[in-house]
């Protein structure tokens, strides 16, 4: 619900500046994994780790970053991050309250790296739990233990950051009931202060999609939606509040640098595959890292393609409100009832939407009752715009 | 009698060398020299020469220099060689005198040329027995000519072999239609009679129709009267056909040919109708004039809504040559705006949309197809139901009565037991069984015009691996226990599924449609039930389950672009869809529902 709190939290976010680092070295590739990552190259990492330096260092300045997020990859599995985080702050400065997010493994841990990345700077941990049972990890080909979960989230404690947080995958076909509860019991009893929990999705491309093309089983959607029901009960009941779709948070531990970008807000993007959006642009980085390296190292820019979100006249009034109200819907506090709302409402499909008790209006916002049904919404909205 | 004239027709099963026969005796006789022969010169249309059947009845005059020293005019009228065009038949032979019943030396007589032999039989003519392709390895000349000669009570003998490929026996064939077919009668100082056999619509020329002269004698310049439809018209021109159309001054008793006059619509011309003069007039029409019936209806839709004008502009072009096709406007609120045709039969409802997509590149939507049921109402009114929306509601309805046929089907004598037991189990009535031969019986059966419509003819194909041969006219309209299925989607009717079936196949029908439908509706915000109801009764459900999910789990910084392109596919399938009720459904699963076998 429309929490004021919450809506608070969320609208800030449009003011923010972020800055993204991609790191895409793992020791191994997940088979439900589609991002720009790769394995068995971690000869190249202080040759990609000068690169993101150059290439932050030659951007262009703009103000101090509210949000930064080191994500991969596994950002975890290298060394040197404090270099880049100090890149960052002598080019665009870091705001002093700001949240610099580091996305780990549970295998990589240690006390001692817990120390130095909190001295580098990093404020929040972010841990590819995944789940607590032997079984899904192994099915998700992921190389930690349930123990090494918790001694992770436990030496994060200890180490003086403001927030951990664990990404549950759910939804596997050889997950049960019990084993998602067994997995949310665990998560929530070692205690982070941030849980996302992801239904697991075929991507194209990935070893998932070609076990399942071969007739392995794929997830199942109300399987799915069932267990999403489990953990929205079970985490809410926890003193967890959802505010996105997938994402879960004690008050005040909500992720600002993804609030930013569900807000539309601006963000930098350096590294292979990096999106970012600034001035009404989004763009991307090359996705390969050869290309990237290369690309930096001669000086050029490593831009692989932007897209101006405006109307194509150079108004932006049009597909901006379409990308801000499809955003801006995945979160629990929704969107401000403004003129774009309030015309979806009165439209035959926004009604139907209502009657189904999937949309609604609450406290001047319009909000979306049936998270899962998010999609629909949004189709429907795009629909009744032409 | 007009000693020099001999008018025959050829009655012939489907690639049983009919067309190949007419060009060898237009080829021998010199009318038309080989090399300028089109293939298959009578078969015009394309449809027609792709399917090897005769759709429209054509005429043509042949001079013929016997060895008896003496100019035979021979008129060759083609007669449509499917049972659809019984009528159109039925009017070529009352314009002949004879008839050659010509028979694939090994295959033997099916039924459509034994029904079409019959109609020549009570038509008076002569009838000269061909036996073609004896050329082939297959042919069994003398159990076909045996079966033949059975079939018609005279004597093996009789029957001319011939094969029409190579040119053998044609000499003996002209010979035998000179000496056994009679020469017409008709006196020139009667009163004119000429009955129109067919009639077409040319765009330069308007309506020209085929006449053969009964009495009297039509020139050019002549007033006329048509007499069914009280027309008056002057006779711009009278012709012959050789077969290139040859303008004569004069066509006398006995002779074939077309006339023109200034009609251009061809409803003003009815195949059947006789044409006399002004000033002298006959007072008695030719026997024989029917209008035609439709017996088979169906609803065409465009797939795409946009095309509703075209549709209507094709079925106004088509049916300047076919007065036979009715059309009026349907609206459905499954598939939009369409016409509700009318059509003789099977045959030519998909020769009607075979043309319609082919000669003007229409992509139709059809609704299965329905029979012309009369209801009969409790306050005593009768309706002509052609659509199950025409039904009265169960409340004012005493009764439903349903057309009969009369099937004649022909087959080796080893599919009996399998054609008896399809027949029975599509409510037919055995009638008598014959031995044609010891290898071949033909088995005479009533049964509802519904069950020949929806499979029968299929089954029977298949069942019999394609020997067995149908034939079918007419019968009588008998009281059935019929029922209107409705199919209900989340409690609404929609109309595009709705069917007329008899009682004991109901049940079939709606658990066929609704779990079908199950499977095509793409899942709602809500249960949508799917519903097969007679009245108020439902007999079939299926629910398609709320969807509970489809947002994607992650949208973050770096999935912003991808997933707008996702969510504008998905918007443009929104705008795709059809609502019925507060129920989105995509076109195409309309579509597929209607083309499935709904016999379960």
């Amino acid at each position: 619900m429309a929490e004021p709190a919450l809506v608070d939290v969320a609208e800030r976010a449009a003011g923010y500046l972020g800055a993204y680092v991609h790191i895409p070295f793992c020791e191994a590739i997940c088979p439900y994994c589609d991002f720009a990552v790769v394995s068995g190259r971690d000869g190249e990492v202080v040759r990609y780790l000068s690169a993101v330096v150059k290439e932050i260092s030659s951007s262009e300045p703009i103000r101090p970053v509210d949000a930064v997020f080191v994500g991969g990859g596994t950002p975890s599995h290298v060394t040197g991050l404090a270099d880049v985080l100090d890149a960052i702050r002598k080019r665009h400065g870091i705001a002093r309250d700001a949240e610099i997010t580091l996305e780990a493994n549970p295998e990589d841990w240690s006390d001692d790296k817990a120390v130095d990345l909190r001295a580098a700077g990093f404020t929040r941990v972010s841990f590819g739990a995944q789940s607590y049972d032997p079984i899904v990890l192994d099915y998700l080909g992921r190389r930690h233990t349930a123990d090494q979960i918790d001694l992770a989230v436990t030496s994060v404690k200890r180490a003086g950051f403001n927030s951990v947080s664990l990404d549950l995958i759910f939804g596997s076909p050889i997950e049960s009931d019990r084993s998602w509860s067994g997995t949310l019991e665990r998560a929530v009893g070692i205690d982070p202060d941030h849980i996302s929990t992801y239904a697991l999705t075929v991507e194209r491309g990935t070893e998932l999609s070609r076990l399942v093309n071969r007739g392995a089983t794929a997830p199942d959607a109300d399987v799915q939606a069932q267990r999403y029901e489990m953990a929205e009960e079970y985490l809410g009941g926890a003193g967890y509040r959802r505010y996105e779709v997938s994402n879960y948070a004690r008050p005040g531990h909500e992720c600002r640098y993804n609030l930013t970008a569900w807000a539309q807000g601006e963000y930098m993007a350096f590294g292979m595959g990096a999106h970012g959006h600034l001035g009404g642009v989004r763009f991307r980085n090359v996705r390969k890292l050869d290309a990237y390296l290369d690309a930096i190292e001669r000086d050029a820019i490593a831009r692989a393609g932007e897209e101006w979100i405006g109307g194509a006249n150079g108004d932006r009034a049009d597909g901006s409100d379409e990308e801000r109200v499809v955003l801006g819907l995945r979160r629990t506090s929704g969107i401000a009832m403004d003129d774009v709302a309030a015309s979806f409402l009165r439209h035959p499909a926004g009604g139907r939407l209502v009657e189904a008790g999937v949309i609604a209006a609450r406290n001047g916002r319009l909000v979306v009752l049936k998270p899962l049904l998010t999609d629909e919404v949004c189709a429907s909205f795009l629909a009744s715009r032409s | 009698m007009i000693p020099h004239i001999r008018n025959f027709s050829i009655i012939a099963h489907i690639d049983h060398g009919k067309s190949t026969l007419a060009d060898r005796l237009l080829e021998r006789t010199g009318a038309i020299s080989a090399r300028d022969m089109k293939e298959q010169l009578l078969d015009s249309m394309d449809l027609e020469r792709e399917r090897g059947i005769t759709i429209k009845a054509q005429a043509v005059r042949l001079a013929y220099d016997a060895p008896d020293g003496i100019q035979y005019e021979l008129n060759i009228i083609d007669t449509p060689g499917h049972v659809d065009f019984t009528y159109e038949v039925s009017r070529s032979l009352d314009a002949v005198e004879g008839a050659l019943l010509v028979v694939d030396a090994s295959q033997g007589v099916e039924a459509q040329t034994l029904a079409n032999t019959y109609l020549a039989i009570e038509a008076g003519l002569e009838i000269i027995p061909v036996m073609n392709k004896i050329d082939l390895p297959a042919a069994e000349p003398e159990r076909v000519a045996k079966e033949v000669a059975g079939v018609l009570g005279g004597s093996p003998d009789e029957v001319i072999a011939i094969s029409a490929k190579t040119g053998a026996g044609i000499d003996e064939l002209l010979e035998a239609i000179v000496d056994r077919l009679p020469p017409p009668e008709g006196l020139e100082s009667d009163p004119l009679r000429a009955l129109i056999f067919d009639s077409y619509f040319d765009t330069y020329r308007g309506v020209v129709c085929y006449v053969r002269i009964k009495d009297g004698v039509l020139s050019k310049g002549d007033r006329v009267r048509f007499m069914a439809t009280n027309n008056v018209e002057g006779a711009d021109e009278v012709g012959i056909l050789t077969p290139a159309a040859v303008p004569v001054a004069s066509l006398g008793p006995g002779e074939s040919g077309y006339l023109i006059t200034g009609i251009k619509e061809i409803d003003r011309v009815r195949v059947g109708d006789t044409v006399t003069r002004i000033d002298h007039p006959a007072t008695q029409a030719l026997p024989g004039y029917k209008e035609p019936k439709p017996m088979v209806f169906s609803g065409l839709f465009p797939s795409v809504g946009d095309d509703f004008e075209r549709l209507r502009d094709a079925l106004e072009k088509l049916r300047l040559n076919d007065s036979a096709l009715q059309y009026e406007p349907e609206t459905s609120t499954a598939l939009g705006f369409g016409f509700r045709c009318g059509f003789l039969g099977l045959l030519h409802m998909e020769i009607v949309r075979e043309r319609l997509e082919r000669e003007f590149d229409l992509d139709l939507v059809a609704t299965a197809p329905s029979v012309a049921f009369k209801a009969f109402t409790t306050a005593g009114a009768t309706i002509d139901v052609r659509s199950p929306q025409d039904l009265p509601a169960a409340n004012q309805l005493d009764h439903i009565d349903e057309p009969y046929v009369k099937v004649m089907v022909i087959s080796p004598s080893e599919y009996i037991g399998t054609i008896m037991d399809l027949a029975q189990s599509k409510r037919g009535e055995m009638g008598k069984l014959t031995y044609l031969s010891p290898e071949r019986v033909e088995i005479d059966y009533e049964l509802p015009l519904a069950e020949v419509v929806f499979d029968f003819f299929d089954a029977l194909k298949s069942r019999t691996r394609g020997y067995a041969s149908l034939d079918y006219e007419p019968s009588e309209y008998r009281t059935s226990n019929l029922v209107r299925v409705d199919v209900l989607l989340n409690n609404q009717p929609v109309d595009a599924f709705s069917a007329i079936v008899h009682k004991d196949r109901a049940y079939n029908y709606g658990s066929a449609m609704t779990k079908r439908l199950r499977e095509l509706i793409p899942r709602q915000l809500f249960d949508v039930p799917i519903q097969a109801a007679i009245g108020g009764r439902i007999i079939a459900r299926e629910t398609v389950k709320a969807k509970r999910k489809d947002v994607t789990a992650k949208c973050y910084g770096g999935d912003i672009s991808r997933k707008r392109k996702l969510l504008e596919k998905q918007k443009e399938g929104k705008k795709r869809m059809k609502m019925v009720g507060s129920v989105e459904v995509p076109q195409e699963a309309f579509v597929s529902a209607l083309q499935i076998d709904t016999d379960g």
